[in-house]
């Protein structure tokens, strides 16, 4: 019916004993958000890290846009157009909120050995990097070094980042970790518009988040898909109570 | 406290008033001190690309240091000696010139910096530290066992190499030379720091797992800085050994790759002007204190530990109130 832009394969990863991907199939649609839920150590993470190329499953498969790129490094899979959000914020702590941007950029364009132009100068990777610190409401901040930023702040510059490589798809590891009501209200609205751009693969603890903007919802328990499937069906089968009391596994 | 733009400015300037009172005063010998703080300074410049910028911590730059130096000795003594270099499949004559020589040595010590990057940027922390230098302990005792080119009492060279239009033996036109490559070089770091490239290198120094993500090879962008780096200290190794007009294994040793380390850290790690800072502090230091005393070193080390302890941005992070490099 749909071609998935994002889809994995029977995927297994062990820790020595513990295995934390088991057989796990799922995929993401265009123009969809899929919302991957689970408990604590349940494996979203270690799987989001096999989709995005920081770890390399035992067994399975991972496609992006029909290609197999099980074996792809993590660069490789940016640029086929994978954009992925940390759950722990990964960003140049350094530099400023627009040096952060426009590295995205930089990826982006796929011309990093610029030696002479000054980056800030660069009226293409600027361009990019201000239109995605717009999107997500951080244009007046820039020159701030994002050190100095709120952790609200950095959850959106994560996004933006993410929004500069104008992606094939979004992987978000929990972009509302540790987020307030109001901005967790805010990041939701922002990503419920992003899902025409690209659909989003949504790891996310907050439920509220999770039921305002999936799809589809597949919940992850002890590295097995327990239920998957829309939102309303997951909501009725009670698989969501069942994962976060730990009565099932 | 004062903005690093204008100290920047202000250390150059003073770097240039010493030679220049100097030559009215006489005294070529201090001359000959500005011109080794430059060349030092230089060295530093390097090694800051990589370290300051990169988050590199080779220890083992006096690698790059000591081929720059060996590849104007070998190429003034085969001139001097008129010998021809012989390189297995065909032999070259030896040369004076000085922009040769510089060529030569900012192609090889390049070429080796690519070699041990690729082999040991991988690596990390302490492992880096430890591969580096093991490295430059390879050629230190091959330079030593080289009696080709004088072994352990290296090598002298008798006339100073020559460049288009300057006589490079008197003192001043030499430290002009000096001066000069310093100021080029750190034009090209400033403009480096603020580039495309500077942005992605910084960043790989911080957070190597986001410039994946965004598409790009931290290890590539690295290894091409340690490649820049490599190159610009080799530059360095061949105007030193034209200073003192001679070459031998000490530039190849631990010691040498430790001092470039201390002056960064003296004049601010990451800083564009810490090694000019570190470098003429440094020489000062080693002028007046090593004429008192042969234990200068303590006094040096001294200094080193109040500056970790106290002034964690060097000399230019106390001077500025900014103890961050990247702001
Ligand atoms: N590199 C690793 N080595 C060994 N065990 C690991 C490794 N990474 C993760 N694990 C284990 O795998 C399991 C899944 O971890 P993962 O981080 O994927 O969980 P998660 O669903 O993202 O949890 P959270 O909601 O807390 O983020 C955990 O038991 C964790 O301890
Ligand atoms: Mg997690």
């Amino acid at each position: 019916m749909f071609e998935p832009v994002l889809e994995t394969r029977n995927l297994c990863k062990s820790f020595g004993a513990l295995t934390a991907t088991d057989q796990v199939s799922i995929d993401l649609r265009p123009g969809e958000i899929h919302a991957v839920i689970g408990p604590n150590g349940a494996g979203k993470s270690t799987l989001i890290q096999q989709i995005c190329g920081g770890l390399r499953p035992d067994n399975g498969q991972v496609m992006l846009l029909g290609k197999d790129v099980t074996s792809a490094s993590t660069q490789a899979r940016a640029k086929a157009g994978l954009a992925r959000t940390f759950q722990i914020s990964a960003l140049a702590m350094e530099d400023s909120v627009l040096e952060n941007a426009l590295l995205g950029a930089l990826g982006a364009s796929g011309r990093p050995w610029r030696f002479w132009q000054r980056a800030s100068a660069a009226v293409d990777l600027r361009d990019r990097a201000e239109a995605a610190l717009d999107r997500v409401g951080l244009l007046d901040q820039g020159d701030k070094r994002c050190a100095e930023l709120s952790h609200g702040q950095r959850r959106q510059l994560e996004v933006a980042v993410a929004l500069t490589l104008a992606p094939r798809a979004f992987i978000m590891d929990e972009p509302m970790a540790g987020l307030g009501a109001a901005g967790s209200k805010q990041l939701t609205d922002l990503l419920d518009g992003l899902r025409g751009q690209a659909p989003i693969l949504l790891v996310e603890h907050d439920m509220d988040a999770v039921f305002a903007l999936a799809d589809r919802i597949t919940v992850l328990v002890s590295g097995k898909v327990i239920a998957t499937g829309p939102v309303e069906d997951i909501r009725a089968s009670g698989a969501v109570r069942e994962a976060y009391l730990g009565e099932a596994a | 406290m004062i903005r690093e733009s204008y100290l920047n400015w202000l250390i150059l300037l003073g770097l240039l008033a010493v030679p220049i009172w100097a030559l009215t005063a006489d005294e070529p010998f201090t001359i000959t001190l500005a011109t080794r703080a430059a060349i030092l300074a230089l060295a530093a410049v390097g090694l800051n690309i990589a370290l300051g910028i990169g988050g590199l911590v080779s220890f083992g730059h006096a690698m790059f240091f000591g081929i720059g130096g060996y590849v104007m000795g070998i190429l003034a003594y085969h001139a001097q000696s008129f010998t021809p270099l012989d390189l297995g499949a065909f032999s070259i004559a030896g040369t004076k010139s000085m922009p040769i020589i510089w060529l030569v040595a900012l192609i090889l010590s390049g070429l080796a910096a690519w070699i041990v990057g690729l082999l040991s940027l991988r690596t990390g922390g302490v492992y880096f530290i430890m591969i580096t230098l093991a490295f430059a302990q390879m050629f230190f005792y091959f330079s030593i066992s080289w009696s080709t080119y004088g072994g352990e009492d290296g090598l002298s060279i008798y006339v100073r190499n020559g460049f288009p239009g300057l006589n490079t033996l008197d003192p001043i036109q030499f430290f002009g030379i000096c001066f000069v490559l310093l100021c080029l070089v750190l034009f090209l770091n400033a403009r480096l720091q603020g580039s495309p490239f500077g942005l992605a290198l910084n960043a790989a120094r911080q957070v190597p797992a986001r410039v994946e993500t965004v598409g790009l090879d931290p290890m590539r962008i690295k290894l091409l800085a340690f490649v820049i780096s490599g190159a610009i200290t080799g530059l360095a190794g061949a105007l030193f050994a034209d200073l003192n007009r001679f070459v031998s294994p000490t530039m190849f040793s631990w010691q040498m790759s430790g001092e470039f380390i201390v002056l960064i850290i003296i004049g601010g790690v990451g800083r564009l002007m810490g090694p000019v800072v570190g470098a003429s502090l440094f020489v000062l230091l080693e002028h007046w204190l090593g004429g008192l005393t042969e234990f200068w070193h303590i006094y040096l080390g001294t200094i080193l530990l109040l500056i970790v302890l106290f002034a964690r941005g060097g000399l230019i992070g106390f001077l500025t109130g900014k103890e961050g490099a990247h702001v």
